[in-house]
């Protein structure tokens, strides 16, 4: 789990150019804004509502913001950053949609990365064992589970050419199959990959 | 009337000569400034705090460095050995505000020219002014650039004052419960407050010090200001319409209109409770210098004001305060963000209003504490949060 954060990281970082300015909305613990300060010089803020994650985010010197994501519009200015990122929050969304547009609003790209509801070991789960899309870190159940919207990597690029919403860059990630590792994957994505990182703009 | 002192302070004196230049351009002196320290400062004088009081508060932020523990600290949630603010690691000074009346000049102080209390002679000051007595203060003590600088609600706007006006002051700074300025409302209440001062028929146009004092006036005052410090909710649970079934508690005017709500028992225990601490004059002073701030200064932008802005900063709200609420902190935050400054913003839940700050709060303890903790980052600038 671990590693595989830290892929994400790795990915997300590579497409955020040194010293720029980013917005981390649903940041958690600041990992991410964490190594993009320390790693590329990143100036920014995280966003999120947990008081639990804040304290994480203030203890590693990070500036975060307490802010209920389902409020929107966000109270920030047109293109006030060069980035905003989405990781791994947009599946708790109530107003996903509004939401990418707030994301292209303040930010002059927008980073996304879910988890692809596409991937085959999901698609089985629902096919023969007849159960929900679960994911395995927390093993949430149907009623707790703050992941309240399902998307495929289909279903994000289908929304993208509906909205109008330029996609710079899309990358797909996939443990490999004998090693305890992520790889980045090109060929039948929406089966394969377990995750997507969007690079957007509009 | 105003007590005497029941704790130890430290007194500094200065502008013997009347040097000090006040905002509105009157030249003012002596000024002595009634503080306390806790804890040690350390040679590199790097681990000094200053902690800023409310409207009525003063030097006495903890009780821990009392030798009979008779006074309780007005934080003492917060600062304290192995506390958020931890006086075994910081040297915590809190001082008495220019203006006030627990050891600093303020009105009620002698005027060495007439041997007589200043009353409504003393000058009109500002929260700027305010600041600049309290930077005195900390040159005196020798320390170039304070640690933390930290106050909630009047304390905050001066924590804000402080950095608008000496950005390379301080490496961080927290504003509790705060505005850039207070809203129609809260100038509205004060008012009010100021009308029961000043309709008091032993006022005496801030005459009083030889003979009855305006009691009854400051009571009002006290009573008004403390339900804008309380929420809708929490004077409710608190009390309801519950009846105070003691007699004594009553008065004429009860037992002609009927029976005494607690809420009205409470109020009265709370202005009782005041004028044996406060000064009326000084209460006129400095709500009247709160009223009066503005971040801005009525002439730029809340985000230009924002650019001067140096030291890493959070800024804490309550979800219930509407004295101070947190979309008025939010103002800030938004400012400071604009011009990429590093802000951290946190909205505590708390039912309790405005006094949230002052009462245990677990949240309001854990950000403190994690904010005052080295930073892994290192902050923007490297040289921040050196290590202490």
């Amino acid at each position: 789990m671990k590693k595989f954060k830290e892929k994400i990281y790795q990915f997300i970082s590579k497409e955020i150019p040194n010293n720029s300015r980013v917005l981390d909305l649903g940041c958690g613990n600041g990992e991410l804004l964490y190594h993009l300060i320390t790693k590329k010089g990143i100036t920014g803020h995280g966003i999120d509502i947990k008081t639990d994650a804040l304290v994480k985010c203030i203890e590693k010197g990070i500036p975060v913001i307490q802010l209920n994501l389902d409020n929107l519009p966000l109270d920030f200015p047109d293109k006030s950053f060069d980035f905003v990122v989405l990781n791994q929050t947009i599946q708790e969304i109530y107003k996903s949609k509004e939401m990418i547009e707030e994301i292209l609003r303040i930010g002059k790209a927008g980073i996304l990365g879910f988890p692809n509801f596409g991937y085959f070991k999901t698609r089985f789960s629902f096919l023969f064992k007849g159960r929900a899309p679960m994911s395995e870190q927390p093993p949430y159940k149907w009623f707790d589970t703050p992941n309240i919207r399902f998307l495929t990597i289909k279903d994000f690029k289908d929304f993208c050419k509906e909205e109008n919403i330029e996609i710079i860059k899309q990358i797909y990630i996939k443990k490999s199959f004998f090693r305890n590792k992520y790889k980045e994957i090109k060929y039948f994505c929406n089966l394969r990959a377990e995750l997507a990182i969007f690079k957007i703009s509009k | 009337m105003p007590k005497k002192i029941p704790y130890s302070m430290k007194y500094f004196t200065f502008s013997e000569d009347k040097s000090f230049v006040l905002e509105s351009g009157e030249k003012f002196g002596p000024i002595t400034v009634g503080y306390e320290t806790f804890g040690e400062l350390n040679k590199k004088k790097n681990n000094a705090l200053l902690v800023i009081h409310a409207l009525t508060g003063d030097s006495h932020a903890t009780s821990q460095y009392d030798p009979d523990n008779a006074t309780p600290g007005w934080w003492d949630a917060l600062i304290g050995k192995g506390k958020s603010i931890d006086t075994e690691k910081y040297f915590v000074i809190c001082a008495n505000y220019f203006g006030g009346c627990m050891g600093s000049t303020g009105p009620s102080s002698i005027n060495p020219e007439t041997g007589q209390p200043y009353g409504l002679k003393f000058p009109i000051f500002t929260v700027g002014d305010m600041v600049d007595v309290q930077k005195r203060l900390i040159d005196h003590l020798g320390i170039t650039k304070l640690h933390t600088i930290i106050g909630g609600s009047l304390g905050g706007m001066l924590v804000l004052e402080w950095n608008y006006k000496y950005p390379d002051s301080m490496e961080n700074s927290i504003v509790i419960a705060s505005a850039h300025k207070s809203s129609t409302q809260v100038i509205a209440f004060y008012e009010v407050g100021r009308n029961a001062i000043l309709a008091d028929p032993n006022f005496n146009n801030g005459d009083y010090y030889q003979s009855t004092f305006p009691e009854r006036g400051l009571a009002i005052a006290r009573m008004v200001a403390h339900i804008t410090y309380l929420s809708k909710d929490s004077i409710q649970t608190k009390f309801g319409r519950d009846i105070n079934e003691n007699i004594l508690e009553s008065d004429l005017m009860y037992g002609f209109f009927g029976p005494m709500f607690q809420v009205e028992s409470y109020l009265r225990h709370q202005g009782r409770k005041f004028v044996l601490r406060f000064d009326a004059n000084s209460y006129l002073y400095l709500t009247k210098a709160m009223d009066m701030y503005d971040l801005t200064r009525g002439k730029i932008k809340l985000s230009d004001a924002a650019l001067k802005f140096k030291s890493k900063i959070l800024i804490i709200t309550f979800t219930s305060d509407w004295h101070y609420s947190p979309q008025e902190s939010w103002e800030i935050v938004k400012a400071l963000m604009n011009k990429d400054k590093d802000v951290t913003y946190v909205n505590i839940e708390s039912p309790y209003g405005h006094d949230s700050f002052l009462m245990d709060n677990a949240d309001l303890e854990r950000v403190v504490s994690s904010f005052l903790k080295e930073k892994k980052t290192g902050g923007r600038e490297k040289k921040n949060n050196e290590k202490i």
